[in-house]
């Protein structure tokens, strides 16, 4: 028995009005953990309650800590009949459990009732004293962080990187049970809302066990998902990228000895316990099994100095989906050190059953090569979990899906997958499973456990800048045809004409000018069908999709005259009568990639004269676009002489580096050919309307309007001076089809512009702002209904001053603002800690911190706090904030990106993970729809709001939206929607503050390992 | 086809001082898309009818959804929905309780009850001020009087601190509670010309000076109703009429004092006794509900009047209050100078405030 919770009933305030007579309330409340439950004393006749009731105590078991929320329940007394429920609150106490988050819980929650939304508002206290126990590892996994930024969060260190956790659990969906037809709406949200909460608990847990075993103490990237299946259950998932981090202040001696200590092979690790299903379970398509079972023999760690081009020769040779024939392997010129680190680093990767990472961000030096991006999707029919304890069906979807990635970044030469994400669209039993993410060849310095490590850090010489441009296969061997050049940075290895990516802008990338959003947007009409069918048909039609999605893309790089897309994510949702896909992307011109060539527009019909002078016109249009764009992007790279190696292939077509398949009916995986003509010279047929109708697309859409920019990475390339100006928001529209008989064409249309039209009411709501950059936009799509669409965006809005050059009188240049604004704080921040604490004796303090970093955690955590570098004054304010009810709300700021611009992260006080539901049943008087959508999400926000500042943070990073479920019934005058979000609690100050203040920093530093010390 | 939800919700929320304006002013969305349409913000901003629709749409639904918290400003500081900062918060509430004079002058010293509010239609037609707009502006008078009645304290103070409101705001709600307590009659066409903000001065004057709070300041309702004993106690101005001698002795007192200082010395002297009468007469009707509500009537009609047809200038006026109040002072039968001084104070300000030439 572990621990022992304890919670405090302060009071409550703006309570709604429960007795008409009076106009008042008896509120009293129930405290509520696993199946204990207290009770407050009832306050009669107030809206404004003061319990102040004792602490009450729970001793549980850490595990039930772990998947357990605290329940709290604000109740009207009645004598007479039965006591009325006003609202709930469910505080996550996870954040408590971690030695280097939160101490305490305290502040004013939302109460929130399903059907009423928020009412009120309560003060509770929440404490956990952990019992330490010498087993506690058992079931419970208490003390492993978990972070949604899928970077290394700053003020942490990444010692190792261990690789993929993944984890679903399975139930049945509450409201699909029997019982839900005799209770009531509020009783059955609730249960969802509770079981939800379970749920991920649970699987956070369990994820946290595989990270324990793994020897890691962090899990990054950490994604999870819900799938509503409807009347076959309810599926958790979630995934994420195993991590050992150090806190940064701490020195290196600590990393080290972390990292000797940890010396279990990574591959029991995996197979063991958790009724994970044996390794390489036969899969649908073929090659799987024998490919992994020979992977495996090829790369036992052999000490083979010599330089092997068996790697990329058997990966090659097995994966015959390419339909590449293996040929030669002579002729690759990277040298023989390098050859010896792949093969390190691959023998790493490779005994592990996923090399994924969700990182979309890396560590310097880590990210070697990208090859492309891979995706796999899948169609199946669901059909009911039977029993939810096995989870298997769900499970060995997913593994095939994870096996067909790794095969696809096989056959692009790279041992890894990097920027790796999941994600389902389900439309009554139809159930689409996709993956995806970028292929790439890790450095090995991250990777390694225990032996191989230390002695060989050759990639301690950074690679240069451009070197993840460089081509990751062999190109004699391609795995498809394409177009290689001398890179244009180092002019001695080979690029690739254009390169798709999932991941982020490398902070070293060379970019020449902006870079902005680009969408691919599609709709395909289906007709209406049932089970097997309806799947197949599904499967038929999802290639089409990729690949015209891909071939807007494409065009639109190009128009933009850019040569790269980074952040791609793919979305295919499934309707009853239409598929949508979306494709949004980041596209930027890499300087170390050749310049695109122009779009070529070519007329089948040559002779007809007027059609000429049609095709000229738009010719013209077409080249004016992409000067102008030019322009708008600061896009002139430098001169560079052509010098076009010549593809091994005679057909000068080229493809693009996405590798994509789908399963399910076919084994044959649909090699497409993505490509549209030679490369000065992109050629575009126009031999029917739906060629013209693309390039009308390609034209008609809009530019941003001026002191605009967006992307939907992390940062925009090109911009560095933000300003402290940050706007979070999320837009939802719905758009109803009335013609059910609608062409192709017509919903491309009509989903065109409603993107469109999204966007530019975005742009005219944040004009405010100029100059702007709409960073991290992120679209989702869903089609609700038969006839609907639905669109949501979430996204930040981040100002910037617009004379770059001049400001801030940059002694050091583009890089290394840029350095400072994105991820790698590492950088500039370690040497910087390093000097701070010099003036003690730096190893005595780091040893100090890593002897402490066991047993008392809380203890260290409040002189943390203590010595925290917050100015006096500041501090004072947080905490007046939270401690003195009725004066003025903590400001909490919320970004779907890792940082804030201007700001330091000082503290991670641990994950944001909520899940909410809210039904009407008058939804003409809460303002139709949109008055009830908009009053949700602004109740979603402010209840994220509450919790972080409750955990004494001010701000929430690494914010998404991952689902919102919409649904109407507006002749019975009712609405219900889901909504699921996720991010990372945080303190921040701003660096003005900091500045301000330096000797305080430092004090504040070795104040803190000296108190290390002392404990 | 058809947008069927539409929606934008902010972290920090967002709000368009012109469209709360517009939102205020009581339009349409509609309306309002119109009005922001030839405002020129499309040409600024390159947008379209369907982005300004959409927008003016959002946050007007916004405002609705803030409506509840401006009703009662000190909850909008403390709630969690709506995350908008102190200064965004001040404008709010600040506009959300502005009014317009034109509206103000229409039901200023009506009774706040919902016989007034049923004419508001008619009130909307006079002025041009939307239905809307002249609701608001009337729950937000009511409102504020609601609150204030039951409260200690001074008038002033208790409004700005319980709806948040600067300073000259506070103020003029306290004149439109005070003169809607007591009634005081401004619609008569001889007052039509006088503005609002010269009842407010006035009200000012009489919160300061005549009502419970001026000498006590812990009394319920202390600020909002007249003193009582102050008014019985003028009736005993009324000997400066009814005793012939001191009449004539006040007026020789004042015409020594202005002779050669004034060019209407002439129309002054003639006149001294009507006005002298006039303005002892209001103070000692004041114990009557029914004079006070006519108090600034009678000061127009008995003194403004007779002046203003004898054209005197207001420094003329000012001259003659001056002197008139002055020399009461030095009448050795005249024991009332504790009451005439407080009597003639507010009425010195408010004849010249209401003095226009």
């Amino acid at each position: 028995m572990p621990g022992k919770l304890k919670a405090k009933v302060v009071a409550g305030r703006h309570l709604p009005v429960m007795d008409r007579a009076s106009d008042l309330t008896d509120a009293f409340v129930e405290v509520k953990f696993g199946t204990t439950t207290f009770k407050t004393d009832v306050c009669p006749k107030s809206l404004n309650p003061q319990w102040n009731s004792e602490w009450f105590k729970f001793e549980v078991d850490d595990e039930d800590l772990q998947d357990e929320p605290l329940q709290i329940t604000v109740l009207d007394h009645d004598t007479y009949s039965a006591n009325d429920a006003i609202g709930k609150v469910y505080i996550d106490i996870d954040p408590l459990l971690c030695s280097e988050a939160a101490t305490v819980i305290s502040g004013w929650f939302p109460i929130y009732d399903t059907i009423h939304g928020i009412r009120g508002e309560i003060n509770v206290l929440v404490k956990v004293d952990l019992f330490n126990d010498l087993n506690r590892f058992r079931q419970s996994s208490c003390g492993v962080k978990f972070f949604c930024t899928t970077s290394i969060p700053r003020c942490f260190r990444a010692v190792l990187i261990h690789g993929f956790v993944e984890e679903l659990v399975v139930n049945e969906d509450p409201e699909y049970q029997w019982i839900d037809r005799i209770r009531t709406p509020r009783a059955s949200n609730e249960a969802r809302q509770r079981l939800i909460s379970l749920m991920s608990g649970e699987l956070q847990r369990k994820i946290g066990l595989k990270v324990l075993e793994m020897g890691g103490n962090a899990v990054v990237g950490y994604l999870q998902c819900f799938d509503l299946e409807g009347e076959s259950g309810l599926v958790v998932r979630a995934i994420g990228t195993a991590c050992t981090l150090d806190k940064i202040s701490s020195t290196y001696t600590a990393a080290i000895v972390q990292n000797l200590s940890n010396s279990s092979p990574s591959k029991d690790m995996k197979e063991a316990g958790f009724g994970e299903e044996a390794p390489g379970v036969p899969l649908s398509s073929g090659p799987p099994t024998p490919l992994r079972a020979q992977t495996f023999s090829s790369f036992s760690p052999s000490k083979s100095y010599s330089r092997q081009s068996s790697s990329s020769d058997t990966e090659l040779s097995l994966t015959p989906k390419t339909g590449m024939g293996s040929g030669g392997s002579a002729g690759k010129e990277a040298g023989p050190l390098k050859a010896l680190l792949r093969q390190q680093t691959q023998s790493a990767l490779e005994q592990r059953e996923f090399p994924f990472f969700t990182l979309t961000g890396f560590p310097p030096a880590f990210l070697l090569h990208v090859g492309g991006v891979v995706s796999a999707r899948s169609v199946k029919l669901l059909d009911r979990i039977h029993n939810p304890d096995e989870p298997e069906t769900r499970d060995a979807w997913w593994e095939e899906l994870r096996q067909e990635i790794k095969s696809h970044a096989k056959a692009l030469g790279c041992h890894a997958v990097v920027g790796y994400s999941e994600s389902t669209s389900i439309c009554e039993e139809v159930c689409i499973l996709s993956a995806s993410g970028t292929a790439a060849i890790l450095s090995s310095r991250f990777v390694q456990d225990g032996a191989l490590d230390t002695d060989h850090r050759f990639e301690d010489v950074a690679p240069p800048a451009c070197g993840f441009c460089h081509i990751p296969y062999d190109e004699l061997n391609m795995p498809f045809p394409a177009q290689l050049t001398y890179c244009h940075c180092c002019r001695r290895h080979k690029v690739p004409d254009v390169l798709f990516t999932t991941i982020d802008v490398p902070t070293e990338a060379n970019v020449t000018g902006k870079g902005c959003l680009i969408q691919a947007r599609l709709c395909r009409t289906k007709k209406k069908g049932q089970g097997e069918g309806n799947a197949t048909a599904i499967s038929n039609l999802l290639p089409f999709l990729e690949y015209e999605l891909h071939t807007q893309l494409l065009n639109k790089l190009k128009l933009r005259g850019m040569n790269a897309l980074f952040g791609l994510r793919v979305q295919i949702s499934v309707g009853d009568t239409m598929l949508l896909g979306l494709a949004s992307a980041t596209g930027v011109y890499l300087t170390a990639l050749p310049s695109p060539g122009g779009i070529q527009i070519a007329g089948k019909t040559p002779n007809d004269i007027t059609y000429e002078q049609h095709i000229s016109n738009m010719q013209k249009k077409i080249n004016d676009t992409i000067a102008k764009n030019k322009e708008l992007y600061e896009i002139n790279p430098p001169e560079f002489v052509e010098e076009v190696i010549g593809s091994p292939i005679p057909e000068p077509r080229q493809r693009s580096r996405l590798f994509r398949s789908h399963s399910e009916s076919s084994d044959e995986v649909l090699e497409l050919d993505l490509s549209h003509g030679k490369k000065d010279a992109f050629v575009l047929e126009i031999d029917d309307t739906d060629a013209i109708e693309d390039i009308h697309s390609l034209l008609t859409d809009a530019p941003t309007p001026p002191g605009f920019y967006s992307c939907n990475t992390e940062i925009m390339p090109g911009i560095y001076n933000w300003t402290s100006g940050l706007q979070m928001f999320t837009s939802v529209r719905v758009f109803r089809l009335s013609n059910a008989n609608l062409t192709n064409q017509g919903l491309n249309k009509i989903f065109n512009d409603l993107c469109e039209n999204l966007l530019k009411s975005l742009y005219f709501k944040l004009r405010s702002m100029v100059p702007c950059c709409l960073c991290h936009v992120n679209f989702i799509v869903a089609v609700p209904e038969d006839e609907l669409i639905q669109v949501a965006v979430t996204a930040v809005a981040m100002s910037f001053d617009k004379d770059q050059s001049q400001e801030n009188g940059r002694q050091s240049g583009d890089k290394t603002l840029m350095k400072a604004i994105t991820e790698n704080e590492e950088q500039l921040q370690f040497p910087l800690e390093l000097s701070a604490e010099s003036p003690s004796n730096p190893l005595s303090c780091a040893k100090g911190l890593s002897e402490v970093s066991g047993p008392l955690p809380s203890a260290r955590v409040s002189s943390l706090e203590k010595a925290s570098p917050v100015p006096e004054g500041r501090s004072r304010s947080l905490r007046s904030n939270r401690s003195c009810p009725g004066s003025s709300i903590t400001v909490v700021k919320m970004t779907p990106l890792s940082f804030i611009p201007g700001a330091k992260i000082i503290k991670y006080l641990g994950i944001i993970n909520m899940f909410f539901i809210r039904e009407t049943t008058s939804l003409r008087e809460e303002g139709g729809v949109s008055g009830f959508l908009h009053s949700f999400i602004a109740e979603v926000f402010a209840m994220v709001r509450a919790h972080v500042a409750a955990l004494g943070g001010n701000a929430v990073v690494s914010y998404s939206m991952k689902e919102c479920v919409f649904m109407e019934n507006p002749n019975k005058n009712q609405a219900q929607c889901l909504i699921n979000v996720s991010g990372d609690a945080v303190i921040f100050i701003r660096e003005s503050e900091l500045e301000a203040t330096p000797s305080q920093t430092q004090s504040g530093n070795v104040q803190t390992s000296s108190n290390g010390e002392g404990t | 086809m058809s947008v069927e939800l539409d929606v934008f919700v902010g972290n920090t929320t967002i709000m368009d001082k012109e469209v709360y304006q517009l939102w205020l002013n009581g339009y349409t969305v509609n309306d309002a898309v119109k009005v922001r349409m030839e405002g020129g913000v499309m040409e600024e901003c390159e947008a379209s009818a369907e982005v300004l629709l959409s927008d003016t749409m959002d946050q007007f639904r916004t405002f609705q959804m803030c409506e509840r918290l401006l009703q009662n400003p000190a909850k909008l500081a403390n709630q969690l929905l709506f995350q908008i900062p102190p200064d965004r918060q001040a404008m709010l509430i600040e506009r959300y309780y502005a009014f317009a004079d034109a509206f103000v002058r229409e039901v200023l010293g009506k009774k706040l009850s919902k016989g007034t509010k049923k004419d508001l239609d008619d009130v909307s037609a006079k002025t041009g001020i939307t239905l809307k707009s002249c609701r608001r502006q009337f729950d937000n008078f009511k409102r504020v009087f609601k609150v204030v009645e039951e409260l200690k304290g001074p008038l002033v103070e208790n409004i700005r601190q319980h709806f948040l409101l600067p300073d000259q705001l506070a103020r003029d709600y306290a004149a439109i509670v005070f003169f809607a307590n007591n009634r005081f009659e401004t619609g008569k066409k001889k007052l039509q010309y006088l503005t609002f903000q010269d009842f407010a001065f006035c009200a000012g004057q009489l919160i300061n000076n005549w009502t419970v709070g001026a000498v006590d300041n812990m009394v319920e309702d202390m600020d909002v109703d007249l003193d009582k004993e102050f008014l019985q106690d003028l009736k005993d101005l009324k000997i400066l009429i009814a005793d012939k001698d001191l009449l004539d002795q006040h007026k020789s007192l004042v015409c020594v004092a202005l002779r050669g200082k004034t060019k209407v010395f002439n129309e002054m002297e003639t006149n001294f006794k009507n006005l002298s009468r006039g303005l002892v007469n209001i103070a000692a009707k004041l114990t009557n509900p029914k004079d006070v509500r006519d108090f600034f009537i009678d000061l127009v009609e008995k003194f403004i009047e007779p002046c203003k047809s004898d054209r005197w200038t207001a420094t003329d006026v000012n001259l003659y209050l001056t002197h008139y109040t002055n020399s009461a002072h030095i009448l050795d039968s005249f024991k009332y100078q504790t009451v005439w001084t407080r009597y003639m104070g507010v009425i010195k300000s408010c004849i010249l405030r209401m003095y226009h030439e």
